[in-house]
């Protein structure tokens, strides 16, 4: 992964995430987006993907937090302890809840996820940015326009202005 | 505190000018561009920065992750130091902007159509809102014109607008195009490409488009046409002086009931007064209102220029529902301009559909890889856990978008006023909206949307998904001080200037008093320009 200026952390607001937060959080992105042999690509709890994670959740910060303690409260209280598919179980009740802080707990994992060098190439892309390169776009199919063309006019010449 | 009153009150005084414009935005540059050639003394204050390209999200790893963070079009999220808060928890659609050189044109998609001759005619053709002072024809050598000065790229021969002639040619249909443009001709509906305000060849200085695929969060390239590249150069050249970090408080007046000036807070936070003939507001549907009613006094109670009641009435936002779907083959995603075509089908009023007006389909190309997880996430088609990665590969680059303008009728109970509490960083009071989408807008959202639905179908995709409102989206605030001959249901005349206050003329989207169905920016600069030229040509008589 290529150095990243940290423009997204600008914004972090209230007290950093506890060693317990950080441990959940781990254990909750890996079942988010789970390492996968099949296309080659780490799970969203590798360890260099996690810390973009973290160092990257700036105005997402707090909302992340209200998001884990749901998790331990869905948990009974301790997530850590829960055996796998308890917590893949427990991840999944989380993930259902169509509120703020899963939209931004969903934004901060994938935001990280997909521009770590191995997954965009896993992907068949260029792990850059676009700028200077840009990409090649094809002009496509203008012959499509001709029935178009034929057209009568559709505007409304209300004001008898018109050519 | 009133202006007025308030003059007492020591401060440091700035040279008088002629013309003072507050904020560089879209319409700010064209009417400062307008009154260049004048001999007036003209300045700009801009509460922003300039934006340097190389700020740009496109030029790092975590391009798409700044459009949620100090590129987002949310003042709220994005909490800049230069952006002011607006309280937007009583409607359903959020505010975007931006706060600096260029304003709303360094994040918008540069898709640039022009109103249509019915847009300005609504009471007469419809019987709803209120014809506008102006018409097409009014507007039309100034459309021209901004179009030499943005750039636009599209093709002459669309049967759904009055001729005229894209200065450049039209963004490629791409596969994403084609793939619309087969659907539509099997349903034999309207299409055309669309005007963008985006360089397609060399243009009066500027690079060409690279497809760097990211248009909203700012071109690095500098092909897209904000106006801190287009008009600001010229106008700078001109002699205009454009002051940055420079946030009004409130427009004074004397007892004439004449603007005189404004307070306003310098880069180090010093509160000053900037004396001026003329002042020129172009600080969008949100902040014009808010600086007017933040400039009450005691001979203005409600606000400045507000004896008509309606500054901040009328508020219209485009409701723009998006529908997607997804197709087997791979589409153009992120790598080209966001918008390519449009179809004018259902813009002009058919009572059998339900509803009066009409809108634009705006079809999109697609995001990078971040955003369309997001995006995929959002559209419940993407799963976390271990169906993940599977999904996330028969979706990605295979999305088709097609936005719904919807045209948005004023109503006077969707307004801007002032939060009794929320405040910007120098204390000023923060605007707060009160808006709800109308019963004719629904119905026009929901007959969108199933012919979008029809359009995504005819071209084979699957999975088809509707979402009616789009968080900050799109952007376009407009109406909350329109334009009028009566005084008594308008608060600028035919030519931008106060009813009540004859030297004050406002510029922005606020004065639209119909919103139509398209993207706003094209309109916005040629009434500036409109009004740039209205007021050199009354120069000698201008304040009867």
């Amino acid at each position: 992964m290529s150095t990243l200026t940290d423009h997204t952390s600008q914004r972090a607001s209230g007290s950093e995430l506890t060693p317990a937060d950080l441990r959940d959080l781990r254990r909750l992105a890996g079942l988010m987006i789970p390492a996968a042999a099949e296309y080659d690509v780490p799970g969203a709890d590798d360890e260099a993907i996690f810390s973009d994670i973290v160092r990257s959740l700036g105005r997402d910060q707090n909302d992340v937090r209200k998001a884990l303690t749901t998790l331990r409260e869905l948990a009974g209280d301790d997530f850590a302890a829960l055996v796998d598919a308890e917590a893949e179980a427990t991840a999944m009740a989380l993930l259902r809840r169509e509120v703020p802080e899963i939209t931004a707990l969903g934004r901060a994992v994938l935001q990280c996820y997909y521009r770590d060098d191995r997954v965009v190439r896993s992907l068949g892309l260029e792990p850059r940015p676009p700028y200077p390169r840009g990409h090649v776009l094809k002009q496509g199919d203008w012959s499509l326009l001709d029935a178009v063309r034929t057209r009568p006019r559709m505007w409304r010449d209300v004001d008898g202005k018109g050519d | 505190m009133a202006a007025a009153e308030d003059l007492a009150v020591p401060r440091p005084v700035d040279e008088i000018v002629d013309v003072l414009i507050i904020g560089s935005g879209a319409s700010g540059a064209a009417v400062a561009w307008g009154l260049v050639g004048t001999r007036l003394k003209i300045l700009c204050l801009e509460q922003g920065d300039w934006i340097k390209p190389a700020d740009f999200p496109a030029n790092g790893r975590d391009w798409e992750a700044r459009r949620y963070a100090d590129f987002d079009i949310s003042p709220n999220r994005r909490a800049r130091d230069t952006d002011y808060p607006v309280n937007d928890d009583n409607s359903p659609m959020k505010v975007a902007n931006f706060n600096g050189v260029g304003g709303g044109t360094i994040l918008f998609t540069a898709h640039f159509p022009r109103m249509h001759p019915s847009d300005f005619r609504v009471r007469t053709l419809d019987g709803v809102a209120e014809d506008w002072p102006i018409d097409y024809w009014t507007l039309e050598p100034y459309f021209t014109e901004n179009d030499r000065m943005m750039g636009v790229a599209g093709l002459a021969g669309d049967p759904a607008y009055p001729a005229h002639e894209p200065t450049m040619p039209p963004v490629p249909l791409g596969r994403s195009g084609t793939c619309y443009a087969r659907a539509l001709n099997k349903l034999g509906w309207h299409w055309w490409p669309s005007e963008i305000s985006i360089a397609t060849s060399e243009y009066d200085g500027r690079a060409k488009c690279i497809n760097l695929g990211h248009c909203t969060p700012g071109c690095a390239q500098g092909a897209k046409a904000s106006v801190d590249i287009t008009y600001w150069p010229r106008v700078l050249r001109a002699g205009v002086e454009l002051r940055t970090r420079c946030r009004v408080r409130e427009i004074t007046t004397n007892k004439h009931d004449m603007a005189t000036g404004v307070i306003y807070y310098d880069p180090t936070g010093t509160e000053r007064f900037q004396p001026a003939e003329i002042v020129i507001l172009a600080a969008n549907g949100i902040g014009t209102p808010r600086l007017l009613l933040n400039s009450a006094s005691s001979r203005f109670p409600n606000g400045l220029a507000n004896s008509s009641g309606l500054v901040g009435r009328n508020l219209m936002l485009h409701p723009w529902p998006q529908v997607s779907g997804y197709v087997a083959e791979e589409l153009d995603g992120d790598r080209g301009p966001q918008t390519v075509m449009w179809s004018k089908e259902f813009y002009e009023t058919d009572a059998s559909r339900g509803f009066v007006r009409g809108y634009t389909l705006q079809f999109g190309r697609g995001t990078g890889p971040v955003n369309e997880a997001i995006t995929n996430l959002g559209t419940g088609r993407l799963p976390w856990g271990r169906g993940h990665h599977r999904a996330y590969r028969t979706l990605m680059y295979r999305r088709l978008l097609v936005g719904v303008a919807c045209e948005d009728l004023p109503e006077e109970h969707n307004r801007v006023m002032l939060d009794p509490v929320l405040k910007d960083s120098h204390g000023i009071p923060a605007a707060m909206i009160d808006y709800t989408i109308s019963e004719n807008t629904r119905a026009m959202m929901e007959h969108g949307i199933a012919r979008a639905t029809e359009i995504l179908e005819a071209a084979g995709a699957k999975n088809t998904f509707a979402s009616r409102i789009v968080l900050n989206s799109p952007g376009h605030l407009l109406g909350t001080a329109r334009m009028g001959i009566d005084p008594a249901t308008s608060v600028v005349n035919e030519w931008g200037r106060s009813h009540d206050v004859k030297n004050l003329f406002i510029v922005d989207g606020s004065i639209w008093v119909t919103s139509g169905g398209v993207n706003p920016t094209s309109t916005i600069q040629a009434l500036a320009l409109y009004v740039a030229d209205s007021i050199k040509q009354r120069l000698a008589t201008l304040f009867d």
